[in-house]
């Protein structure tokens, strides 16, 4: 017994979470915060990529001719939805998480309650996760109020919504866990969120890119999202769709185990 | 109503009824707690005594704790025991491991080796049990910036599965014994340091612990809100409350706590009450003398000097039990000045760990 290391946890930092109801008092906190700016960020998340989709669909999309027979706005709506979503995503989880855990300190005073840190790790995941549920269905609105698309194999989309929103939520949240201050996001979104955005197939086909790069693109985690909406936005049934969301949940899975062992590695030290 | 129990007398009575309370209370289960109801039956029950402390054991046992951080012994074989309704100090300077054995007696850091038993519960295995029926007040404040002040209490008592509305029933005596009911919906920055302060205390208490934990409960304070701190935490201590707190202001360890343990290196190198500590270890009386020329007046007197001496900067420091015969020799002239006072824990502190600078 003595010579055993005994962790707090009961498991090691490299042990499966293990979250428990905990997990609510801490999304009611973020909830609580959100709703005094709700308005704000409501206005944001319709605004901003409605007037994206309009400015790149209309303007830049009556210069190109249509996308295998699609007109580029359509084309471009299913981009801007997994665009919205993962920005949502990565901006909750890396900015706004790490003030929380790091500039406030509002995570070690959960720590000094019966809350695990397991719980809080979920709570903030399944936070930034609903926060790119929301930016995700604003453009889906824009899509069917300005009659994109209104097909109704949109009412698909919700559900990928929610596993691109957990994937990308625990992705930004292992970033958080590496992190020594602010400026270290500039790598991840430089070298990691933008070339995938480019690479995913959000402004253009993915056919597009070099052969080499085509492969190496499409195990980027952003790709199958936009090959599971795509085809929805379209009022088509995605092929492979079982793969794609098998990749996006393998995914996540593996981004919520690192989030939460590295944040045990930094905090439970 | 706090005003009025600030005197000795009332504080007593006060703190038998909330025993009485608590233990009368214990079926009824989360529901109740005591030192609210207390306060309004303060008058009714004013002749109730005492009864035993609820739990069997001791409120904390800590038995040969280690911790290592790579290769490095930061916690080495510290043992210590706090009983229920005690104050007990842990005394050391920086980087003594203090608060690394916080962190452990909390569950919040696997340790390398021993025992910790915390309110009848092992620790870490079921430190989330016991940090259930614990208060931390932590080094740094953590307030939460983005709320009101009612908020921060609001939300943290959620954090201990407490229900809305009997977070809400909590929250007046909370802001009372704060001194912050004109402030509850002030939002953080507007408070002073020692209304963060003592707001940090409101919300340790908002699961009416058994414990509170406290990391150097003052420092950064201005000499006011260091007394309303203290004053507050005998009122918790009159409740009944067992508090364990670090400090490296040996005027708070002596003012609040019913025993010390000195710390230095992780290890515990004096335990016990402040008065009985130093009359162990330091003699009584110490006669600091300072001035141009106290070291040539040091010069002529060493050899005859009752006690000890230590030179320290430009002052002498001389312990003694004859403190006649130090003075005598300060009236042979020259630019001396010179402080006579009772030994006191600072003095037992640097006789133990020295006078070298930690960095």
């Amino acid at each position: 017994m003595s010579e055993q290391v005994m962790r707090p946890s009961g498991a090691g930092i490299w042990g499966l979470p293990r979250p428990g109801r905990g997990c609510i008092p801490v999304l009611r906190r973020n909830f609580l915060v959100w709703r005094k700016t709700a308005l704000t960020t409501i206005l944001g998340d319709v605004m901003d990529p409605m007037v994206a989709l309009l400015a790149l669909g209309y303007g830049l999309g009556s210069l190109l001719p249509g996308i295998d027979g699609v007109p580029y706005v359509t084309f471009l709506a299913a981009g801007s939805i997994c665009m919205g979503a993962l920005y949502a995503a990565t901006f909750e989880a890396t900015y706004s998480a790490f003030s929380r855990l790091h500039i406030q300190r509002s995570w070690d005073a959960m720590l000094n309650t019966p809350l695990s840190l397991d719980d809080v790790v979920f709570a903030e995941i399944l936070w930034a996760a609903a926060k790119s549920m929301k930016s995700g269905l604003a453009i889906l609105l824009v899509v069917a109020a300005l009659d994109i698309s209104r097909a109704v194999t949109l009412l698909w989309i919700p559900l990928v919504l929610a596993l691109i929103g957990v994937a990308f939520a625990a992705l930004a949240l292992v970033m958080s866990a590496l992190a020594k201050g602010f400026d270290f996001f500039m790598y991840y979104f430089t070298l990691g969120v933008t070339p995938m955005v480019f690479l995913s197939g959000v402004f253009f086909p993915v056919s597009q890119l070099p052969d080499a790069l085509v492969q190496a693109a499409r195990l980027l985690p952003l790709a199958p999202a936009i090959e599971l909406v795509r085809p929805l936005v379209l009022g088509r049934v995605p092929d492979h769709p079982w793969a794609h969301v098998l990749q996006l949940a393998a995914t996540a899975a593996a981004a919520v185990w690192l989030a939460s062992a590295l944040m045990r590695r930094r905090l439970l030290r | 109503m706090l005003r009025s129990l600030r005197s000795g007398q009332s504080l007593f009575s006060f703190a038998s009824i909330r025993k009485t309370l608590r233990v009368s209370s214990r079926g009824g289960g989360r529901g109740a707690p005591g030192y609210y109801s207390a306060m309004t039956t303060n008058a009714l029950h004013a002749g109730a005594k005492p009864v035993a402390f609820p739990g069997s054991g001791p409120a904390l046992r800590v038995e040969r704790l280690d911790k290592r951080y790579g290769g490095r012994a930061i916690v080495d074989g510290l043992s210590f025991q706090i009983a229920r309704g005690e104050c007990y100090g842990l005394l050391g300077p920086n980087g003594a491991g203090k608060t690394t054995t916080l962190r452990s007696v909390l569950g919040l850091t696997p340790i390398d080796g021993g025992v910790i038993r915390l309110l009848d519960h092992d620790v870490p295995a079921q430190a989330r049990q016991a940090r259930a029926r614990i208060g931390v007040v932590p080094q740094m404040d953590n307030l939460d910036p983005d709320f009101t002040v009612e908020e921060n209490l609001l939300v943290f008592g959620r954090y201990f599965g407490l229900a809305d509305a009997e977070i809400r029933r909590r929250i007046p005596g909370l802001l009372e014994f704060a001194s912050l009911e004109s402030k509850r919906t002030a939002r953080i920055n507007e408070l002073s340091g020692g209304m963060k302060r003592r707001l940090t205390l409101a919300r340790a208490l908002v699961n009416d612990p058994d414990l509170i934990v406290m990391d150097e409960p003052t420092t950064g304070l201005d000499p006011q809100a260091r007394h309303l701190i203290w004053e507050r935490l005998k009122t918790l201590l009159g409740r009944g409350k067992t508090i364990l707190l670090t400090t490296h202001f040996m005027d708070e360890a002596e003012r609040l706590c019913d025993r010390l343990g000195l710390v230095d290196h992780g290890r515990m190198i004096a335990e016990g009450a402040p008065q009985e500590l130093i009359a162990r270890h330091v003699e009584p009386e110490v006669v600091e003398v300072f001035g141009d020329d106290a070291f040539a007046w040091l010069e002529r007197h060493r050899a005859a000097m009752p006690g000890r001496v230590e030179v320290s900067g430009e002052t002498v420091y001389c312990y003694t039990a004859e403190p006649e015969r130090v003075l005598s020799y300060l009236r042979d002239g020259g630019r001396l000045r010179y402080l006579h006072r009772p030994a006191n824990l600072e003095d037992l502190f640097l006789r133990i760990a020295g006078r070298d600078l930690r960095e």
